[in-house]
């Protein structure tokens, strides 16, 4: 149990200092100085530090298997207290163990999701915005039907197809059904951005046209990419919450944030505790990408880099 | 005789066509109509022309890099480079000639620079595409081809970004990304447009030195008839999409055949003639979608008469060697006007 406070309370302290050696670090830099000037983007980065490192270390933070029943009897449902801090759910699981495993798959499945839809949402919105023509319409109509069609919905229908989805299906079809907003996002920005003489330039070079849309559009349109990524991860986590609360999302004993609300669902008014404090973990975590998103957003800004 | 050594041309450029089909009903504007010119090793050629003329797509067809569509090469026109047809080679074969044996300097150096790179790495990308340079070879090539434009400080400045280097930095920069892979042909197209006077004095000092050096052609695109007489060894004018005059840059200056390059000689501003008002071209460029029959310079010619207005006249020779104007007044010279 000591290691547990002690390992918390480093961590809680690194993260924390560490965000604030970033800000002194930053602020000699315009780009630094705008990101930190957002009230939130400090807090922002210290929270989302925390659970990160939280999530690393999990083995060295949690108290006990996450996994473990040590007395399905005795320890149901029990109020936080010196030994569970977080309390125990009906299956006598330590909540805070659970809540700390948790956050490697929440936070796991919400960054890799992310970077399936980034990267195919950048590669068909950038070959739709560079080639033009029927290429982009046939993408562009394409993309119209995926956002046409309610997420959830495909989701589920993808679901009924497996009894049980395993983890990394759960994180390709997650990213799979949301790049379409990225795709439009980086076709908007490729199509003013190939009209620009250095386009021109690299094909003067004789670089390809493979080349030419990756190595020197793409990395123009990357802030907007990043602000949204950063933005989406937050979006995707509370997607793989809603359906690991359903029941077709992350399959117990395995934890998740959103199938440990969906355990407590029905003692909410008895054991709150169990619902509660993962629910707050996504919400902290959640928003602080949020904060950090608009943070980035304005730093990143090239209008600002004039001034 | 004109031509230098009277070797076989670099680069022939035949009849070139590049036509553009404008939006709705608007028609086919004719940017280069029948363009034909040759480019000699180790000289200068300067294209000289108002805005519009078609000298820049000129430039643009000959590494194909006009957008299509709406811009086509109409089938008929031909480049011969290295005995191959540039207009009809594989697109795989057309790229080893881009940035490795002929090099283009755009007009806009802050523009035609990626923002998000360093300068050494677009220094060197040509080098990485062309000869497969690793990492540290191509930053040691960028330093080195930043020293060759008299950029002070190579091994610091190979790292920055566009934005921390002035305008005649940054086309210095421009002009090392063209010549990394040592072209045989560099087409600067306005390469001094956008820079101050003084700066574009270094910079055409630098492109001279630089071609002797390396002993390249260069194909001087400009509007600037005094740049072109103090780097250029001849001269191609252009107007309206055809080439109207050609000589020797000397011959050109001193005894000019076509009144459109009479009327640009006249608005130079000199030191050495007084004068109230500077003299200007009356009228405008047509549209290229309409040109003018006849002669595509009658509206604006003092000369014009029937004939002007009803035949095209070809290139006709006029007299010394190399010297050829687009006009009847080199046929029938009783016709000219007394200047007013």
């Amino acid at each position: 149990m000591l290691r547990t406070w002690v390992s918390l309370a480093v961590l809680f302290a690194g993260s924390t200092g560490g965000a604030l050696v970033l800000r002194r670090r930053c602020e000699r830099t315009g780009r630094g100085r705008r990101f930190f000037r957002h009230p939130t983007a400090t807090t922002g980065v210290a929270v989302l530090t925390f659970f990160v490192l939280v999530a690393v270390c999990a083995p060295l933070v949690a108290p006990y298997d996450p996994s473990a029943q040590p007395d399905p009897v005795g320890l149901q449902n029990r109020p936080p207290s010196w030994l569970h801090p977080f309390g125990t759910d009906l299956y006598s699981h330590d909540v805070l163990s659970r809540v700390v495993y948790g956050a490697q798959v929440s936070l796991g499945v919400g960054t890799l999701a992310m970077l399936v839809a980034l990267t195919l949402g950048a590669v068909v919105g950038a070959i739709a915005g560079y080639t033009g023509r029927w290429i982009d319409a046939v993408l562009m109509r394409l993309v119209d039907v995926g956002i046409a069609v309610p997420r959830m919905f495909l989701l589920l229908m993808a679901v009924a197809l497996w009894s049980r989805v395993p983890l990394g299906t759960l994180i390709v079809l997650i990213g799979v059904t949301g790049w379409f907003g990225t795709s439009r996002l980086v076709r908007a920005e490729v199509l003013s951005l190939r009209e620009r003489p250095f386009v021109d330039a690299a094909r003067a070079l004789g670089a390809r046209s493979g080349r030419v849309i990756f190595g020197h559009v793409l990395p123009n349109a990357a802030a907007p990419l990043i602000v949204s990524a950063a933005l989406g991860i937050g979006h995707v986590m509370l997607l793989e919450a809603a359906l690991s609360f359903l029941g077709i999302g992350v399959r117990p004993p395995v934890a998740s944030w959103g199938n440990m609300i969906a355990d407590g669902r029905d003692l909410l008014t008895t054991a709150p505790w169990i619902s509660l404090v993962p629910g707050l973990a996504i919400a902290a975590v959640v928003m602080s990408l949020n904060a950090m998103g608009d943070a980035l957003r304005d730093a990143l800004d090239p209008r600002e880099e004039a001034t | 005789m004109t031509q230098p050594g009277g070797n076989a041309p670099l680069l022939a450029v035949r009849d070139l066509k590049t036509y553009f089909v404008t939006g709705r009903g608007g028609g086919t504007a004719r940017a280069v109509d029948g363009v034909s010119f040759e480019l000699y090793p180790g000289e200068t050629l300067g294209i000289v022309g108002e805005s519009g003329c078609g000298k820049t797509v000129t430039s643009l067809s000959i590494l194909r890099l006009i957008p299509e569509p709406p811009g086509h090469i109409r089938p008929g026109s031909y480049i011969e480079f290295d005995g191959r047809n540039l207009l009809t080679l594989a697109p795989r074969d057309l790229r080893a000639i881009r940035g490795n044996r002929i090099a283009m300097v755009f007009q806009e150096p802050m523009t035609s620079l990626n923002p998000v790179f360093t300068v050494g790495d677009q220094i060197a990308e040509a080098a990485v595409v062309h000869q497969g340079l690793s990492r540290g070879a191509a930053r040691a090539r960028a330093i080195d081809m930043l020293r060759l434009v008299g950029i002070p400080d190579p091994e610091t400045r190979v790292d920055d970004y566009p934005h921390q280097l002035s305008g005649g930095m940054r086309q210095r920069v421009v002009i090392a990304m063209a010549l990394v892979c040592r072209p045989q042909i560099l087409i600067a197209d306005e390469p001094t447009t956008a820079l101050d006077v003084t700066i574009q004095a270094q910079i055409l000092e630098l492109l001279e030195r630089l071609q002797a050096e390396l002993g390249m052609a260069v194909m001087l695109i400009t509007h600037d008839l005094g740049v072109v007489a103090g780097t250029a060894d001849r001269v191609v004018v252009m107007y309206a999409g055809q080439v109207v005059e050609t000589a020797s840059t000397a011959e050109l200056f001193a005894r000019p055949r076509h009144p459109y390059t009479e009327g640009l000689l006249a608005s130079i501003p000199r030191l050495d003639r007084p004068a109230d008002r500077l003299y200007s071209i009356p009228g405008n460029v047509p549209a290229a979608t309409h040109w003018p029959a006849g002669c595509r310079f009658h509206p604006r010619c003092p000369h014009a008469w029937d004939k002007c207005r009803r035949e095209e006249p070809p290139l006709l020779d006029a007299g010394t060697p190399g010297h050829t104007a687009r006009c009847w007044l080199v046929v029938e010279p009783q016709r000219r006007r007394p200047a007013p």
